[in-house]
């Protein structure tokens, strides 16, 4: 049983400036459930992929175990893949980026196989600061394993089966900011006009770049009194901004009014520009990032859009100093010392 | 009357104290015979500990390349008052027991069968020395000097060795000469000398080096164009990746930029490493992580899916003595089984088994040729014995040859390619064509998965594409039979009846059993297995022979368990001789082992043997 999109092509649908159409960055259809906020997510990475002008091939995806890590076979299916094991991906990803540093890296993975199964390798990830964007499919279910609550579900959500989560919920964003994250947003799948510009944003930064996107499992956690519903969602969703990513060598074009807009410029020349939302919030501070946040979460609120911002950190690459040559494109001439040195190796161990 | 000289042939154990700055005097001592061309074998004994409890060095010299460890110590040096009663019941009848004797012996220390040497190494730092590390450290040097005295050392080699050592800080050369000196002048102004237990040069070492097997496979690495290491510390696998690290530092620095040409990385466990590992070769670099058997134990389900999804690995096991964390600084070779089935479902790993540095450095550097070439995980076992120890080996050899990538499509033959299968057997070895992301823009690229899929890299839960797939690894597992080492034989044509069978570093011990066993009438003839899977040659000395001696570190006979799973051989016919206390296996107690195999319950063996 294979489901293969048909590859029929409507000759008009525009090309981005490669010439590539977005139907060359999709992938199969999709087997999750009609309505999972998954799929949602994995439309927004092919618009934002489609109009950020990624090569394909340039860009591997990698994911874990889940639904959620299911995904990356319906979208970019002219990109490699790499669906690991359970909670492991951000190993297999560090291994992957240090392998190629001239390819883009995005790592996708749901609540359960970051926050419980993979927590340690997520924690690494973002001390390593690898540059990667990093998504989580946060739906605070287990979906694949028939919906068990997850470590990101908020403590008295309620199960489809009626019993009360009495455990108190692991929050990825703020854990990301505490460790260090340069870029830490948090997004739901049914706000694609947040969304798409979050992801490009993400990978125009230069190290990790994180989003915790609630994505509502329909079959498992869709009920009244869970805290991660469409409609709980909706109702509580608190933005810190609204913005636009502006890319390297573009003009600006939406006009925000004075005072309540800031600009970030991003490593690569792009810009952020931002409408804030929030009093006190500068995606800079870390301080207010936090603040922003705590007071989010007393009030009963989910605050999305990008959080925290900083351009300023080395990546992992930087940080060992690997040669701006890819690892794997060195050969015997770069790599082996040769018969000759050999031979003086043995001598000095005469 | 003096008793007869036993030149050449002695075993001496250092009696240290952990972190007192010993183990560089006593590898002095080892390099010091190995320089006059007799056949040293140093062994390190040393607890998991730091600082302050006791370590043993013991040093086997022998003209006859006997280099397995022997039991029975001719000469005891010690320097550890805490060790001393256990030192002294330790010595051979007849053998010797040097010690500090700035203070006296208690009584019960006292054994009228061994020889007493007393030094006063307390007592002469203390007048040479004012600074008390200088007393330490002196102490060390005194009695390699006093050494030389006793045993006929060339003290001119232990004084070029000083030269070497302090290369760069020459003003530590004469105050370490003095020490050489105040040791042997001691000696001489007080005892007869030299022992009956002597040395004498002998050149029998000119083409050969003095190396540890772990330093060896760090450089076969960077032989093998390794770039990415990825690691989780554990003894005794550590020094790999140390090794790794210095060697890279020196050759893999880029000229003109100072960048890297390689990347370690310490990993947040052995899941991790591994899980780094798979990723690089994922993305086409070669990548290694070293760990011992609890690492192994956590790489399991990787493992498993690099088997699975075809992805190449290196694995370099350093084994010590499990389970758990058992004696972690003792060796084994116990991690054979879990090595070769490592993973869940059915599974099958490639394993190589060096024997020395010379073979640790061409496994290694092999081993990225053959994932590469074979797309799958190869696991290097080596043993805390062969890592950590000084070992006389051939010099590392090396021909300045390319890479073997396997098969890896490049974008011009992915051009010329209708649909590209990802898992196709085109060539009916059961090896694919792999791609390397990033290659094409709209070609080759799949979504590599451990689930099951079909020809195309589809997700596919049919239950006979999964079945053809699962075939194929079988059929690539033939393949790969007629890729790996073959073992080596020591016997042009079989001669016996009964054959024995060995691998890593059971070696010299196990060749030196047979020759005693010779000696005594009974003739084995001998087989070194180097890999798995089972190359032919294995089934055919294993095939020709009655009896077969299967002689391995650990307790349950895991090679021999390995040789009747996989070759389904009649389990009677092989012969567990096992050695399992921590300690390298001796000839004595393989000889012990066989023969009495032979004597008590094997009938049928002893009349074959007369008939
Ligand atoms: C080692 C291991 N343990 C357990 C599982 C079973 N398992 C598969 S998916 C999953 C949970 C996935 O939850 P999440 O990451 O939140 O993804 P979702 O399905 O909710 O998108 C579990 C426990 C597994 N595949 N591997
Ligand atoms: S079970 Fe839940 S998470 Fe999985 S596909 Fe269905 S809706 Fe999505
Ligand atoms: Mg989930």
């Amino acid at each position: 049983m294979t489901y293969q999109r048909p590859s029929f092509r409507h000759p008009e649908l525009p090309l981005n400036e490669l010439g590539y159409r977005k139907k060359d960055y999709e992938g199969s259809l999709s087997t999750l459930c009609a309505g999972c906020g998954h799929d949602s997510i994995s439309a927004a990475l092919i618009q934002a992929c489609f109009e950020l002008n990624i090569e394909p091939h340039k860009l591997a995806k990698l994911s874990g175990i889940g639904c959620s890590s299911k995904t990356p076979t319906y979208f970019l299916g002219n990109s490699h893949g790499f669906n690991s094991v359970h909670g492991r991906m951000p190993s297999v990803a560090t291994g992957a980026n240090l392998a190629n540093r001239d390819l883009m890296y995005l790592g996708v993975s749901g609540d359960g196989d970051t926050a419980s199964i993979g927590m340690g390798q997520f924690v690494h990830l973002i001390r390593r600061n690898l540059n990667i964007t990093y998504i989580v499919m946060n739906n605070g279910c287990y979906g694949l394993t028939k919906g068990q609550d997850s470590a990101t579900a908020d403590k008295g959500s309620k199960s489809k089966a009626g019993s009360v989560n009495p455990f108190q919920n692991i929050d990825l964003a703020g854990l990301a900011i505490e460790l260090g994250a340069g870029f830490v947003a948090r997004s739901f799948s049914g706000d694609k006009l947040q969304l798409i510009p979050l992801i490009k944003a993400a990978l125009a930064h230069p190290g990790f770049a994180f989003i915790d996107v609630i994505s509502p499992c329909v079959t498992f956690n869709n009920n009244v009194g869970s805290t991660k519903s469409y409609d709980y969602v909706r109702h509580h969703i608190d933005a810190t901004a609204t913005f636009d990513f502006v890319p390297l060598a573009k003009e600006i074009t939406t006009h925000y009014s004075a005072g309540s807009t800031q600009e970030v410029k991003m490593h690569d020349g792009s810009y952020l520009k931002f409408n804030k939302l929030q009093k006190d919030w500068d995606p800079t501070k870390k301080e207010t990032a936090v603040h922003a946040m705590h007071k989010a979460n007393e009030a009963g609120e989910i605050l999305t859009g990008l959080i925290y911002i900083n351009e300023d950190s080395k990546d992992l690459h930087q940080i060992l100093n690997t040669n701006s040559r890819p690892l794997n494109q060195l050969t015997e001439t770069d790599l082996c010392p040769g018969i000759h040195k050999l031979e003086e190796i043995n001598k000095s161990l005469c | 009357m003096l008793p007869h000289p036993i030149i050449n042939d002695f075993v001496i154990r250092f009696a240290n104290v952990n972190g007192t700055g010993s183990a560089s005097a006593n590898n002095m001592f080892a390099k010091a015979i190995f320089r006059m061309g007799i056949p040293v074998t140093p062994k390190n004994i040393f607890p998991s500990n730091i600082q302050g409890l006791p370590t043993w060095y013991e040093v086997r010299v022998n003209e006859k390349f006997y280099l397995g460890r022997r039991e029975g110590i001719d000469i005891m040096l010690s320097v550890n008052p805490q060790s001393m009663l256990q030192d002294i019941k330790d010595v051979k009848p007849g053998g010797y027991f040097i010690y500090d004797n700035s203070k006296p012996l208690h009584k019960e220390y006292i054994r009228e069968d061994i020889h007493y040497i007393g030094i006063p190494l307390t007592e002469i730092t203390t007048k040479e020395y004012s600074d008390p590390r200088q007393r330490m450290l002196f102490k060390n040097i005194i009695y390699v000097g006093a050494l030389s005295a006793l045993i006929d050392m060339e003290m001119s080699v232990l004084q070029a060795l000083v030269e070497e050592q302090f290369k760069g800080k020459e003003k530590l050369i004469a105050p370490n000469h003095h020490a050489l000196d105040l040791g042997s002048q001691f000696i001489k102004n007080n005892y007869k000398y030299p022992l009956e237990f002597r040395l004498e040069r002998r050149n029998l070492l000119q083409n050969k080096i003095l190396f540890e097997g772990n330093a060896a496979c760090a450089l076969g690495a960077i032989y093998g164009g390794a770039t990415v290491a990825a690691w989780y510390p554990i003894t005794p696998s550590t020094s790999v990746v140390d090794a790794f690290s210095d060697y890279a530092s020196e050759l893999r620095v880029d000229e003109k930029t100072g960048a890297n040409n390689y990347a370690i990385v310490q990993a947040e466990d052995e899941l991790a490493a591994m899980g780094m590992v798979i990723g690089a070769m994922w993305n086409g670099a070669r990548a290694f992580t070293a760990t011992s058997g609890p690492g192994v134990s956590l790489m399991q389900e990787f493992l498993g899916l690099a088997y699975f999804a075809e992805i190449p690995a290196v694995l370099i096991d350093v084994q010590r003595t499990g389970p758990s964390t058992g004696m972690p600084t003792r060796t084994q070779q116990s991690d054979i089984l879990i090595s070769a089935y490592a993973s869940h479902g059915d599974t099958k790993q490639v394993l190589l088994i060096p024997n020395a540095p010379d073979e640790c450095f061409e496994f290694s550097a092999l081993s990225f040729d053959l994932a590469e070439q074979l797309q799958t995980p190869v696991i290097i076992l080596s043993d805390l014995d062969l890592g950590m120890n000084d070992h006389v080996s051939n010099p590392m050899k090396w021909n300045d040859r390319k890479y073997k990538r396997g098969k890896v499509l490049t974008k011009d033959q992915l051009d010329k390619i209708q649909r590209y299968g990802r898992y196709l057997d085109t060539d009916g070895d059961g090896i694919a064509y792999r791609t390397i992301p990033g290659t094409h823009p709209t070609k080759g690229s799949f979504f590599t998965r451990g689930s099951s899929r079909d020809e195309y890299a589809i997700y596919t839960e049919d239950g006979n594409a999964y079945k053809r797939n699962m075939d194929r690894l079988s059929k690539k597992w033939e393949t790969i039979k007629t890729y790996v080492p073959k073992p080596e034989l020591f016997q042009k044509e079989n001669q016996s009846k009964f054959g024995m069978v060995f691998f890593g570093t059971s070696h010299y011990s196990a060749l030196e059993a047979k020759d005693y066993l010779n000696a005594d009438g009974i003739s084995l003839d001998a087989m070194r297995i180097r890999s798995f899977p089972f190359t032919k040659e294995v089934v055919d000395f294993i095939e020709s022979h009655e009896f077969i001696f299967v002689v391995e570190q650990n307790r349950d006979a895991q090679m021999r368990t390995l040789l009747i799973n996989e070759l389904e051989i009649n389990p009677k016919k092989l012969i567990r001789i096992l050695n399992y206390d921590g300690m390298p296996i001796t000839a004595e107690h393989i000889k012990r082992e066989i023969k009495q195999s032979l004597n008590v319950d094997h009938l049928q063996m002893a009349e074959m043997q007369h008939g």
